[in-house]
């Protein structure tokens, strides 16, 4: 079993002349939390669709618990969770058909996907909600939904873009605490971020600036005891 | 967990497809009725008006004068097609605004395969929504050989795999849900009324000569012709190749332009 949930190798990446990513590098070990911090416009999004394959990486290698996303896309595909930045649940249908559909997205049958609905709606702690209408839940639960069917199929890390943009606060600490006890039951996650409350010392840590990786590594290691913005604004050359 | 797609598989990820589809379909009542609404009025008013002025001799596959009522019901069944596969396409643009795009094609599965599973869950929408106007229809007079209705399912099928992949090759290059309009005023009017749903070639013979080469070359009129040709039990081989020869180049099209590596998708800053 390999040792990285996902390892990224000098992975370029262009919009005509437009650099948005620089030979980006980066792993995420298995079980941990590993932020992706950067502001908007840093390559996040871009990062995120190469994994998910929305985009095709055409220069360095990304791997998905192993898997070459290139050459095997579906192996990869099948082990990553997404949560995406903009609201991708169905609203005009239930959260029970939602999660039905992306089971089935992966092959699924409704019957395992029952099972596995209350499992994960309980693991979110949305269990009273699967008949619900997605219209009808609030963001906070709307994002706790979307973190639910990222997870139907049981992959082995999760990728969540910027999954707290809109929350009020008490939502935010709710998606981010939730995430947190999910790497601890075993499945990996890269939170992408631009807010640094997010972030504790433990975390894994990758600056993303400008779509060039600036510094990885233990989040406390990376700031040296230093504080996490004044970090960010040092590495960024914004501090001035 | 093994990663190898067994045919269970594919055939849970196809029904999920279709399901979603058909509950999309269910839950919007009013594009139920919009659907059934648009053929029966230009059945009812547009058909009935025509029927005084416009002078139909025989044309295979009928056999006999027909009403102009009769004429016009396979080109009003290839019209709610040619909707449903554009509404397809509007709602795969508005995935991909939403967000909900990105859920589709971030499964295991090959694109074509999604692809193909959404254009072949929204050909049984719309060949439930053509069997239920040929139904009011019959109460019109319009009245195929009973054997009719089942051997249009084929045809059904082809002309709307074909209008669907168009759709879906269309939905590839809208950028913005606004600019959908311009679908409608420069390829479902033209494509429509530049066919043999409303008038036969030869009534377009007399008026241009032009018109009619471009009514011959349109694939709607094809499709048109094979659904005709299908309700009376008789195959049309011309209109059967054209329609499949186009259903190979959109369907084939639009997985182009979808997959990651080519096709606008690819040069798409913001993604799906």
């Amino acid at each position: 079993m390999p040792q990285d949930a996902l390892s990224i190798q000098n992975v370029s990446h262009n919009f005509g002349a437009f650099h948005a990513l620089k030979n980006v590098s980066l792993t995420v070990p298995r079980g941990s939390f590993t932020a992706l911090l950067g502001v908007n416009g840093a390559g996040k999004t871009t990062l995120f669709s190469l994994i998910t394959r929305l985009y095709d990486n055409t220069s360095g290698r990304i791997e998905v618990a192993g898997h070459d996303l290139r050459r095997e896309p579906g192996a990869a595909l099948a082990r990553l969770g997404v949560v995406f930045q903009s609201r991708s649940l169905d609203a005009d249908l239930t959260v029970a058909q939602n999660l039905d559909y992306h089971a089935a997205l992966h092959g699924i049958t409704r019957r395992e996907t029952r099972d596995r609905a209350t499992e994960v709606m309980a693991l979110v702690g949305l269990s009273d909600k699967l008949g619900v209408r997605v219209s009808a839940l609030s963001g906070g639960q709307q994002r706790r939904a979307e973190i639910a069917r990222a997870l139907i199929h049981r992959p082995e890390i999760l990728l969540l873009d910027e999954a707290t943009v809109g929350l009020d606060v008490k939502s935010r600490a709710e998606v981010v605490a939730l995430t947190r006890n999910l790497t601890r039951q075993g499945v990996s996650a890269l939170w992408a971020t631009h807010i640094m409350d997010e972030i504790r010392p433990e975390d894994g840590l990758v600056i993303l600036h400008k779509g060039q990786v600036l510094a990885s590594g233990r989040t406390d290691e990376v700031t040296k005891g230093d504080d996490l913005t004044r970090t960010f604004l040092r590495l960024t050359g914004e501090d001035a | 967990m093994s990663h190898a797609l067994t045919p269970r598989m594919w055939l849970t990820a196809f029904l999920g497809i279709a399901r979603r589809e058909t509950l999309r379909f269910v839950n919007q009542r009013g594009r139920f009725l919009a659907a059934l609404v648009r053929p029966l009025v230009w059945l009812f008013i547009f058909a009935a008006g025509f029927r005084a002025v416009l002078g139909l001799s025989i044309t295979p596959p009928y056999q006999t004068y027909v009403l102009y009522e009769v004429y016009v019901t396979p080109g009003l069944v290839a019209m709610i097609q040619l909707f449903n596969g554009m509404q397809s396409s509007l709602s795969m643009v508005y995935d991909r605004e939403t967000g909900a795009m990105r859920t589709l094609l971030v499964s295991p599965f090959p694109r074509w395969f999604l692809l193909g599973s959404k254009l072949v869950a929204g050909v049984i929408v719309s060949i439930i929504q053509v069997y239920t106007f040929l139904a009011i229809a019959w109460f019109w007079d319009v009245e195929p050989p009973p054997i009719g209705y089942l051997t249009v399912l084929p045809a059904l099928i082809l002309s709307g795999l074909m209008l669907g992949a168009m759709g879906l090759f269309l939905s590839s290059a809208i950028r913005q849900l606004e600019n959908f309009a311009g679908v409608m005023n420069f390829v479902i009017f033209p494509m429509f009324f530049a066919s043999t749903a409303l008038y036969p070639l030869w009534r377009m013979r007399e008026s241009s000569t032009l018109l009619h080469e471009i009514c011959a070359i349109n694939p709607f009129t094809h499709a048109v012709e094979l659904i005709r040709f299908a309700l009376y039990g008789q195959f049309d081989l011309l209109s059967f190749l054209v329609v499949t020869g186009c259903l190979i180049l959109f369907f084939g099209a639009a997985v182009f332009m979808y997959d990651p590596a080519k096709g606008l998708w690819a040069r798409r800053k913001g993604g799906a």
